[in-house]
This record gives structure tokens, sequence and C-alpha cells, in this order.
């Protein structure tokens, strides 16, 4: 079936070509790092459309009828403020923590992983591409959770702005979290099961209101990140917010997000070449 | 004739596993034992072998995915060993999973891999449409490749390795699961790249019949060793001495007529069919005594040939039980 013998090519190309080779040829260019985050976002975006979607809707739904359980405990004040900002937080930890460990871990364990690491792509470009997708999955749920449950408790939806603030934030947090824990974890259903136990603690701990969880339990809240997202939310929700808080909490999410997403690049290329 | 691909003494052992609960332990593996093989400018390359052979471990080596314990890989004056980094810039590689690509269009896969090969949008996507329309997946540009036939996915993936020019093409079992009509638009995908580009191709099959058509040469892996290296003709020639004989009874051997018990020392049984390697009078006689007297009866089909790549295979000691694939 081949049609072009092999002498015939290489004697064509011949002698300025051959005397190259011994000098080493000249490499293709590398992917440049915004170019490539580029690249890698818009296609986990497009796989939302092919594969995510009905647990994308599984989020928001699981959010929405946790929210309408806690009507009947918790009857308004601060209580009801931590219930639907943990609720709205609740979609970000199910999607950009649970789904993507998932992700990650099955793409490691398939060897779907060789596929990046043949390329010429940064390393920060496929975790930040992948993170920042599946943070952006989270959009819609968490604003449709944040407006049901302001409804659901009559809070005020004033300063519901504050999500483009708490969505990428928390979602570089917990999507960071999520990425390490995919490709550190030693097998695909360890990352699951570390996912589904990360998703688990957000649930509990960030919807069930602070002051009546257990004095140790109280303290595995403090070290979530997902807690920062959920109180920077709640003070929202007041008449006057305390911005300063705010702003420190979402810090907090901002470091965090920081801390994990470059731990996930590290463990993406512990994890390429073997 | 440029070396483009020269590999020397590369060693990889894969250390032994510990049993977990209701699994054995694996003892120690080497998985290349020493390989040396140079690969020169626009050849196709052929690495033959049964599964376990070590032809993936040699091709994640030479990729950059895995570095080997000891020996050297150069491509085109690069140290792979010393810059696994630098792989990626000069070779095209089709592995053998697509779960990275899986849940993409077969437009997106290729543009998006084009992209991360360093071409522009603009780039990537007239790259990626010519290369559809040169594999004739322009219409199936828009579903996503988990929805396409095993073939078809394949050819989607082999589809993204081209897209972003590279002078040296690694394919991991390009054509498996393909209709002719597919492969045939691989080889000339493949024939085009080199007769523009000098473009040189590695492909690891264990397809003796696509091995024998389209390699200039084939190295013949077996636990972990080049066995054999050499054009198929070449290696062919080897075993030039012997006609390759098969007997496929009606129902069973008739062991009671003498000749037919005298071929049986040379036989390979597989059930009915029988399978000898003779010296051509040999196998004259041979047929003349299974196709004259009573045996005859007893006789369903014959066939007499000249040897394949698989009797190389197995006249240069290769494991018979773990025999290759012959469509």
């Amino acid at each position: 079936m081949s049609i072009v013998p092999a002498e015939a090519v290489s004697g064509r190309i011949g002698v300025e070509q051959s005397a190259a080779a011994e000098v080493a040829a000249p490499l293709a260019p590398r992917a440049r790092l915004l170019p490539a985050l580029g690249a890698v976002y818009r296609s986990q975006l497009s796989r939302a459309r092919v594969a995510r979607m009905p647990l994308l809707f599984v989020a928001t739904f699981q959010s929405i009828g946790i929210m309408v359980l806690m009507r009947g405990v918790v009857d308004g004040g601060a209580e009801a403020r931590a219930v639907v900002a943990g609720s709205s937080v609740l979609v970000v930890a199910f999607v950009a923590l649970n789904l993507l460990a998932q992700y990650f871990g099955q793409l490691r364990a398939s060897g779907g992983l060789d596929h990046y690491a043949t390329l010429p792509v940064p390393p920060a470009a496929v975790v930040l591409g992948a993170a920042g997708a599946y943070a952006s999955f989270t959009v819609p749920g968490t604003v449709v959770t944040a407006v049901a449950g302001s409804v659901l408790f009559q809070l005020p939806m004033t300063h519901l702005w504050v999500l483009a603030a708490v969505i990428p934030l928390s979602g570089a947090a917990l999507a960071g979290l999520g990425a390490a824990l995919g490709l550190l974890a030693p097998r695909q259903e360890l990352a699951t099961l570390l996912g589904q136990l990360g998703m688990s603690a957000a649930l509990l701990l960030g919807v069930l209101p602070a002051d009546r969880l257990p004095g140790p339990v109280s303290y595995a809240r403090d070290l979530l990140p997902s807690t920062y997202g959920v109180e920077a939310l709640a003070r929202t929700f007041e008449a006057r917010p305390d911005w300063t808080v705010v702003g420190l909490y979402l810090a907090v999410c901002a470091l965090v997000g920081v801390v994990s997403l470059t731990v996930a690049t590290w463990a993406y290329r512990r994890a390429a070449v073997r | 004739m440029s070396t483009v691909c020269e590999v020397r003494e590369l060693v990889k052992t894969y250390p032994a596993a510990r049993g977990r609960r209701g699994t054995p332990g694996t003892p120690e593996v080497r998985a290349t034992d020493g390989i040396s093989l140079v690969v020169r400018r626009g050849e196709i390359f052929g690495l033959l072998g049964p599964n376990g052979a070590g032809k993936s471990t040699l091709v994640r080596q030479l990729t950059g995915l895995m570095r080997p314990d000891a020996g050297s890989v150069e491509v085109l004056g690069h140290d792979l060993v010393r810059h696994p980094e630098r792989a990626s810039r000069l070779i095209g590689y089709l592995g053998q999973e697509s779960t990275a690509l899986d849940e993409l269009t077969v437009a997106l896969a290729a543009e998006t891999t084009g992209r991360l090969r360093g071409l522009s949008v603009r780039e990537a996507r007239a790259e990626r449409d010519a290369v559809l329309e040169e594999l004739g997946l322009t219409g199936l540009a828009a579903r996503p490749l988990k929805k396409l036939s095993g073939g078809q996915r394949r050819l989607a993936c082999l589809a993204a390795t081209l897209v972003g020019e590279r002078p040296v093409l690694v394919l991991d079992e390009p054509t498996t699961g393909m209709d002719p009509v597919a492969r045939r638009a691989v080889w000339a995908a493949v024939d085009r790249r080199r007769a523009e580009n000098g473009a040189t191709v590695l492909l690891v099959t264990h397809n003796v019949i696509e091995a024998e058509t389209v390699l200039d040469r084939v190295a013949v892996l077996e636990r972990g060793r080049v066995i054999a290296c050499d054009t198929p003709a070449g290696l062919k020639e080897r075993v030039a001495g012997e006609v390759r004989v098969e007997l496929v009874w009606r129902e069973r051997a008739p062991l009671d007529v003498p000749e037919v018990t005298a071929l049986r020392g040379s036989a390979q049984e597989h059930g009915r069919r029988w399978v000898l390697r003779l010296a051509p009078d040999e196998a004259r006689a041979a047929v003349a005594a299974v196709t004259g007297g009573a045996a005859f009866a007893a006789l369903d089909d014959f066939t007499l040939a000249t040897p394949s790549l698989e009797d190389v295979y197995l006249a240069l000691g290769g494991n018979a039980t773990k025999g290759l694939v012959k469509a």
C-alpha cells in the first residue's frame, strides 16, 4: 500500500537536511500558556453539552431540596442566611470538587493524560483550563440556588452580585482541591471517594448553621475551603454587610485557590511522566 | 541516509508488585531489555510483536512519557532521556487511549490538539479542515468521538495527531478496528506526509499482513528484546527454504494412516487444523500423501504457501502460544 519508497524520499530531501540532522533539528514551538489555557477551557466547556449536563441539574436540585427541607427547621435570621449560602456554595463543591476529582482520576487511570503529556503544553494550562471550566459549570446552578433560597427564606437579593466574586474564588479553591485529589489519588476509585467525601463535608459543614455544630466539628469546618465562600455569601444577606469581613473571607478563598492549583499543577506533572 | 531516531541499550524494569487481597503479586518484569535500533529519515519503521513484548513501553520511552532505567534515545539530534519535554515538539503521537478526546466533537478534538501543538486559531482551523477532508471525516465533524464506531474514533484520533506537522510520527496500532476504506485513508495520509515533508513513521503493530504491506523495515520484539530487524522481504528470506503447509481435517486427523502419523511429529495442531513448515520436496511428498491415499477422505482443505512474517516470527523463536494477528 505504501507508494513512495523511503530511498526515493530521503534521496530527494537529501544533502542539506541530512547535514542539519547531525546538529539537531529545530524544535516546533511550544504552546503558550494563555492560548493553550483558552483551548483547554473551551474544549472542557464543550464537554458539558455532551456529558455533564444531567449532573449539573442534579447539583442544583440537591441544593434546592436541602433548602426546602431546612425551611421546616430554621426560622430565619442568621440561620436562614447560613442555609442559603451553604446550599449555594454546595453546588460549587459538587461540581468543582467532586466532579473534577472524578474527571482527573478517570483521565489518569485510563491513560488519557498521555494525550496532554505528548503535546508541548504547559501543565498549568491543562489544570487551570479544566478547573476554570468546572468552576464555570457551577454558575447557573449557584445563581439559581441563591435566588431560589432568597425567595424561600425572604432574604434580600440586593447584594447577590457578590456571587460574581464568590463563584470564581470558591470555584478556584474547590476546583484546585478537586484537581489535586484526582491527580494525587493512587487509584481511580480513591479519587472518586475523596471527591464524594469532600462534597459531603461541604454539605454537612456548610449548610448546617455553625453555632449548632459540636466543638471539634467546627474546627473541621474552619479547615474546609468552602466554608469561607459560605461565610462571605452569608454576610451579604445582612441588611448592612461588613464588607471588610466579606473581603477577608474571599481573600482566604483566593489564597487556597492559588495554593491548591499550584499543588494540582505539580501533581499533574508528576502523574503525566512516570 | 540520515538517522532520525537512534535507540541504544534501552532498559526498563517494572518493579515486582506485592499482591493485594484476591490478586497475586507479579514478579519483576524487564519490559525493555537492552533494545537498540536505528530509524532512518523517511522510513515507515515497524515494531512487531505479541502483546507484552515491550512495544508500548518502548514507545512510551521514545515519546518522553517514561524514563528508561538505562540507555539513550536520540531523535533528530536531541537527547530525549535528558530532555523528555522536547519529544512533544518533535513527535506526533497517536496512543491507544482516546479518553481525553472522547467527549469532544471530531472537529474540536482536532482543533484543540492543534492549538496545544502551538498553532494559532486560524492555523489550527485550516489544518483541521484539511486533515478531516483528507481522512474523509468531514461528514462526522460535528459528532462527539464517543458516539462513533471504534474504527471511526481511531481515525478521528489520527486526525488530531496529524494537525500540527511533526517530522516524526509515532503511531501505536493506528488501524485497530478500521474497515478497509479507513485503513487506505490512513496509509495514504502517512505516505503523503513522507513524500511531501520527508516525515518518518514509527508504527506499532501486531498485524502481520499490515506489517508486510506498509513497512519499509521491521523490528521483531520478543520479551523486551529485538530478535530481528530487517525489511519484511529480508526477514522472510531467512525462512525462504521452507514452505508452509496447512491441512484442515473434516473431523479429526486419520491417525490410522501411517503417512499422517509420520507428519504429526512436525505439525502444530490447532484442533482439526495442522500447520507444518517443510522443505519444498518434503511438502510435495506430504501433499501427495494426504491427497492421494486413504487420508484424502478425512481431508477438508489444504493450502501451500510461501512463509509469512508470522512464520518468520515463529522460526526466530517467538512464543508460538502468543501468536500475532493475521487479519
